[in-house]
Formats: C-alpha cells, sequence, structure tokens
C-alpha cells in the first residue's frame, strides 16, 4: 500500500458529465458527474450493469466521444477541453482502446500486418517498410501469435486470436495507457484466462496503467488493483479491489457482489443474497437524489431529495451514499444489520 | 430415481461448405424426473446441438441425425416425424432460449403468444386460455399481469421477457424443460432474480430441467448433475459436488481453475493452452489431448472408455486406466473442496 501512495497520477477525472440528446427535448445522462484517479502502472476497474455509463466513461476519456463538461488530465495535460484534429490524434499515440467484439473491430478486408501496422503509419514511427514488417513482427511474437499470421486475413482467426491482434494493434504505438472495454467477455472460459494473462504479462513488462472495463465482478477483482463501481451514470463506491470485495460500503455493490454466482456448490447453498427487486431505471429520467434509492433496501427519506456526496470514507476508499454521510456514521453501522433483518423476515 | 429420458450414443452430423462438421459424436445421457442436469461446454463443444436434438429444432438439412436415439415415453425422437415432434414440443419438453429480444414475436401481444401452446396442446377455449396465461404471468413474477397480458415484447425489459419466455415455456406444464443459456444475456442482478424464479418453478411443478451453460457458477446455483462436454462429446459426468470436488478429467480441471475466484485470492489463472478441435475433422483420440498437459501416446490414438468412478461419477480418460500414471489435480481444484 505504501508503495502505491508515491505513485503518481497519470489520469485524473474530475466531475466528467457526458450527455446524450435523444428524441424530442430528452436528455440522456450517461455519465454524470463522475471524479476519479488512475495511478500509473495499476489496473483500475470498472464495473457496473448494462447502461450504467461505464464504456461511455471510457469512450468519452479516449474523445470517441466529447465531453459534455468536466476535466480529463492526462499526464498533467488537459485533454477534456476542446481539442484539435491533431491533438486529438497525438493523443491516440498515449492513450489506446481494446474492443469487447473481435470479431467487429478488426477490418475484415485487411491483412493483419496492416490493421497492427495502421497506428505506426498514422504517427511515422516506421522509417521504412522493413522496418514497419519488423515491428509487426515483434508485436504478433509479444502477444502470442506468429509472424506467419502477418499476411493472413481476421476470418482465418478464432475469436481469442483476434483479441491478441486487437491487443497487438493497441501496443504498436507504444502506448502507456490502454483502455480495455471488456475485452474478455466474447471469449469462451478457458480463453478468457489465456487473454487475461497475456494482458498481466505485458502489463508488467512494459509498465502499462489500464482501465478494465467489464460486468465480470469476479473477474475484475482478479486483474485489478482498484475497482470503481458504477450505477446509472453515477460512481457509488471506489477503493482497491480487495476492499470492494472484502469491506463492500454501498448497498448496490454489496447486492452486486451477492449477486453472482459463485462456482462452488458449498458456498452457494449456504449463501445468503441480497436479491435486488426491479430493474435499473431509465437513464433520461434517472430518480431524484441518490439514483439507486428505488432499488435499495435501505433508502431513507433524506435519499430522495439530496443526492449524496462523493467522499472519502477512509484512506483510498470514496462512497457515495446517505449511510455513510459525516454524521451520521454511527447509525450506519447499525442500519443494514436492521434492514437485512428485514429483508430475511420477508423471505 | 426414474428416468425420464434417455439419449443412447448420439450422433449429430452438418454438412456445410463441403465438410461434416460432427458436432455430437456419440453421446450418452439420462435425465430423471426432477432433476437438473447442466451441460457445460465451450461453444463448439455440441451442448446446443445435444439440446436441440431432444427438441428436434436442429435444421435439417445441413444437420442430420447420423445414429443413436433419444427415448422420451418409449418413443424416439431422433428419428421422429416432423408431425409427431409437434405434440411433443411445448407439452411434453419445452425450452428457454438465451435471447428474450428475439425469442418472442415482436408483433403479437404477450398474452396471445402464451396462449398460443394452450389452445393447440390443451383445447382450452379463449377465454380460459386468456384466464391461465394471466396466471402464468403471475407465476413467474409479473406485476399487473391482467394488463400486461395486452401488452407487446417491446414493452418489458429484458429480465421481464425472460419471464415471459419462461411463462410460454411452462404453459403446458411439461415434464422437461430445455434452458439453453437462459442467463447470459442478462445482467447480474437481473440474472440473479431469474435463478431464483427457476429454482422456485421446480419446486412448484416437479419439471426436470436441462440446463446448458459455460458459467460454472450458474451451474453451482442451480443443478444438480452436471454433464461436462468437449469436442462433441461428454468426457464427464457426476453429481455436482463431484464434478466440482471430486472430478478426475483434467478439462475440467482446466475449466474450473481458469475462472477466477470471488473468494479467494488467485494470482495467476491457469489457462487452458491452445484452441477447441475443428469438428469437421476431429481427432482420431481423445479431443482434448492436444491441450491437455497429462496427454500420453495413447491419447493421441485411442478415445478413452468411461471409467466409473462412484455409482453416479462417470469419466472419459486414459489417466484412469490402472497403467497410466498417477496424477494429481492442480491446487487451484481442490481448493473448493473440504
Amino acid at each position: 500500500m505504501a508503495e502505491k501512495e508515491k505513485k503518481e497520477k497519470l489520469l485524473e477525472i474530475k466531475h466528467l458529465k457526458k450527455y446524450f440528446k435523444v428524441a424530442h427535448k430528452d436528455v440522456l445522462k450517461a455519465v454524470d458527474d463522475i471524479s476519479f484517479d488512475i495511478y500509473k502502472g495499476e489496473t483500475f476497474g470498472l464495473v457496473g450493469e448494462s447502461g450504467c455509463g461505464k464504456s461511455t466513461t471510457g469512450r468519452t476519456i479516449i474523445r470517441l466521444y466529447e465531453p459534455t463538461s468536466g476535466d480529463v488530465v492526462f499526464a498533467g495535460e488537459a485533454i477534456g477541453g476542446k481539442l484539435s484534429h491533431r491533438a486529438k490524434r497525438d493523443l491516440t499515440s498515449k492513450m489506446q482502446m481494446i474492443f469487447q467484439d473481435p470479431y467487429a473491430s478488426l477490418n475484415p478486408r485487411m491483412m493483419v500486418k496492416d490493421i497492427i501496422a495502421e497506428g505506426l503509419n498514422i504517427h511515422h514511427l516506421a522509417k521504412s517498410p522493413k522496418e514497419r514488417l519488423q515491428r509487426v513482427f515483434d508485436l504478433l511474437e509479444t502477444v502470442g501469435l506468429n509472424r506467419e499470421h502477418a499476411n493472413r486475413y481476421p476470418h482465418e482467426f478464432s475469436g481469442g486470436q483476434r483479441q491478441r491482434i486487437g491487443i497487438a494493434r493497441a501496443l504498436a504505438v507504444d502506448p502507456e495507457f490502454i483502455i480495455a472495454d471488456e475485452p474478455i467477455s466474447a471469449l469462451d472460459v478457458s480463453i478468457q484466462a489465456q487473454v487475461v494473462n497475456l494482458l498481466q504479462k505485458l502489463q508488467e513488462e512494459q509498465g502499462l496503467t489500464y482501465l478494465f472495463i467489464a460486468h465480470d465482478l469476479s473477474m475484475v477483482k482478479h486483474i485489478s488493483d482498484r475497482v470503481g463501481v458504477m450505477y446509472l451514470g453515477n460512481m457509488v463506491e471506489l477503493a482497491s479491489s480487495d476492499e470492494v470485495y472484502d469491506h463492500p460500503l454501498h448497498p448496490y455493490t454489496q447486492a452486486l457482489l451477492s449477486a453472482i454466482p459463485v462456482a462452488d456448490p458449498k458456498v452457494e447453498r449456504t449463501r445468503e443474497r441480497v436479491i435486488l427487486q426491479g430493474e435499473v431505471p431509465s437513464p433520461i429520467n434517472p430518480p431524484s437524489g441518490c439514483r439507486f434509492r428505488t432499488r435499495c433496501p435501505f433508502a431513507m427519506d433524506i435519499c430522495a431529495k439530496v443526492r449524496p456526496k462523493w467522499h472519502e470514507v477512509e484512506k483510498g476508499h470514496w462512497v457515495a451514499c446517505h449511510l455513510h454521510d459525516e454524521g451520521v456514521s454511527k447509525d450506519a453501522a447499525s442500519q443494514p444489520a436492521e434492514a437485512n433483518n428485514k429483508i430475511a423476515a420477508k423471505k | 430415481m426414474e428416468k425420464l429420458l434417455e439419449i443412447q450414443n448420439l450422433n449429430v452430423q452438418f454438412d456445410i461448405f463441403g465438410a461434416h462438421v460432427q458436432a455430437v459424436r456419440g453421446v450418452d445421457l439420462e435425465l430423471n424426473i426432477g432433476e437438473t442436469l447442466a451441460i457445460v461446454g465451450e461453444s463448439g463443444s455440441g451442448k446446443s446441438v445435444t439440446s436441440k436434438a431432444i427438441m428436434g429444432l436442429n435444421p435439417m438439412p445441413p444437420g442430420k441425425v447420423t445414429g443413436g436415439k433419444i427415448l422420451y415415453n418409449g418413443q424416439d425422437l431422433a428419428h421422429a416425424s416432423d408431425k409427431q415432434m409437434q405434440k411433443i414440443r411445448g407439452k411434453e419438453i419445452s425450452m428457454i432460449f438465451q435471447d428474450p429480444m428475439t425469442a418472442l414475436n415482436p408483433t403479437m401481444k404477450i398474452g396471445k403468444q402464451i396462449m398460443e401452446g394452450l389452445i393447440k396442446h390443451q383445447n382450452l377455449n379463449k377465454h380460459d386460455a386468456r384466464a391461465r396465461a394471466i396466471e402464468l404471468l403471475s407465476l413467474v413474477g409479473i406485476p399487473n399481469p391482467d394488463k400486461r397480458v395486452e401488452e407487446y415484447p417491446h414493452q418489458f425489459s429484458g429480465g421481464m421477457r425472460q419471464r415471459v419466455v419462461i411463462a410460454i415455456a411452462l404453459a403446458c406444464n411439461p415434464k422437461i424443460l430445455i434452458a439453453d443459456e437462459p442467463t447470459t444475456a442478462l445482467d447480474v442482478t437481473i440474472q440473479a432474480q431469474i435463478l431464483d424464479l427457476m429454482r422456485d418453478i421446480q419446486k412448484k411443478t416437479g419439471t426436470a430441467i436441462i440446463l446448458i451453460t459455460h458459467d460454472l457458477g450458474v451451474v453451482a446455483n442451480l443443478a444438480n448433475r452436471v454433464a461436462v462436454m468437449y469436442g462433441g462429446k461428454i468426457v464427464e459426468t457426476g453429481t455436482l459436488d463431484e464434478i466440482f470436488y471430486h472430478s478426475k478429467h483434467p478439462y475440467t480441471w482446466g475449466l474450473l481453475s481458469s475462472m477466477p475466484r470471488l473468494h479467494a485470492k488467485t494470482d495467476k489463472l491457469l489457462a487452458i493452452p491452445g484452441t477447441p478441435p475443428d469438428l469437421s475433422d476431429p481427432p482420431k483420440g481423445c479431443p482434448f489431448a492436444p491441450r491437455c498437459p497429462y496427454a500420453m501416446k495413447v491419447c493421441q490414438d485411442h478415445m478413452p472408455d468411461y471409467t466409473k468412478v462412484t455409482d453416479t461419477q462417470k469419466t472419459a480418460c486414459w489417466l484412469l486406466d490402472s497403467r497410466a500414471p498417477k496424477v494429481e489435480p492442480p491446487k487451484t481444484v481442490v481448493v473448493g473442496g473440504n
């Protein structure tokens, strides 16, 4: 932990918002005022259910979307405001993305070597065609493919291999920071482990920083140093990965963790679950105050009126929940137990 | 235990692009009354094709059953005519599909979609069928069923649509419910609701469930018995605890240890190297041999027979042969036991 504190911030996100205009005058608040930092060399996991804004956050950071407001500071440089075309291009030499669907994210009409070298061309990183090809060979070997694969087309590869090509493409420009948006959810279990191990190996070797976006909480726990939990456009909890899983503070995090089926029959038989009622409300017209209150077993009067403050409860453990507001902290400890009893009584 | 369904040496082949893809290669399986049998495996292992063969839902051509029987009530479903199958589908055996967005007809009211089977199989009149549809909707936990029965699928969310699909499947009190990845398309909190619902319904109706999934968490949550498929074959079957704690097959070990555990610290995942076999040219020996860390010479050329480990557990692996060296499963698998 002490080692972590010394680490410098690579990315600071301050009050980031991304709204989409939808039909009529409606506004979809996909990401609504979230703030967090990512330290150099760490893996930051971002989890939440579909529609919580985790992918939008990633895409806004790398400027696939224009942020509505807020600041993004990358390596000391503000990149959240208006950027020229050129500045955006320069940004992609330091920041790259790996996409979810390895079938849709590779151009089927381009050869693997051209897919991987596209970044090299754009940023003029290879001086000669020979050097370019050599770099492609090196990259293929780095991701566990071989040089014979360079002259093939994407359809000749399996899902896991395609994801390796996607990773090689991201690595081509020697980025510092990689956003991996659900990089393994389209893959089979045994192949998922291969890709995750590869990502970890690359991080050790090249000192990469990852933003790992996923809905699979057990995989996120495995790969991440710190984890942020999102719900309906807000960040509700952020802490080191062990802390989030061992001492979740926010009722949503607690429910999310208890909802995951564990691959261990004995645990499954004895486990008590908090099963959330209902479904995620629409982000076009989200609930007032705390957005989770409509499904929260502990909702109080204040939750409907005031949006809970995003604050640090313990060192490195942030939460936005009225149960953990300063002042009510004593009640907060007893309240969940009470509500748990209520749930038990209902059953 | 009483057998409800018995699959004997089933072979299914697909003739596509000039190749003969042998998707299912000699599967033996039985389903007992009231149990939940999980079939686990990766994509292309033949688990969906096996379940669709029971329902007669594999497209023929290009698919064809090249051998074996599926016995239900003395009838062979593998070679039944379309007309015979129509009497069974939806009435005796019904199915829940993976994607609730596409499993429902978008142009028909929910109520009408549930009533369809009731009118066809149970000779109910419209009025009674509608009453039963409302009853079913409340059974699967949809609020205001008498209002929602008049709504269209697009007015329902993903989780609610899956509940409707389950209501349709349950309409005629089937003996067997086949659930093909029933929660894969859903979010975790919704998944927990649907798993709860399925368990609840089984308690109330006593329907036997065949659960097709790749998610071992869902298996641990719902199943009584597990069959592990790989390369078109069942490599191991056993009770839930036998498969999770006393598995004898290296592929099952691989599956169990390639998933991170939520409740334990894992440093490095034990990935299974390589990729699944190409079933248009299936390997002569054990399909897992090329990826198996314990593979021996014999594995390449000869498919192992099933070894009876206990009364309920069968494993197809040469390691169980008396001449094979003794091998301990990796530590990551043993951790869960005890």
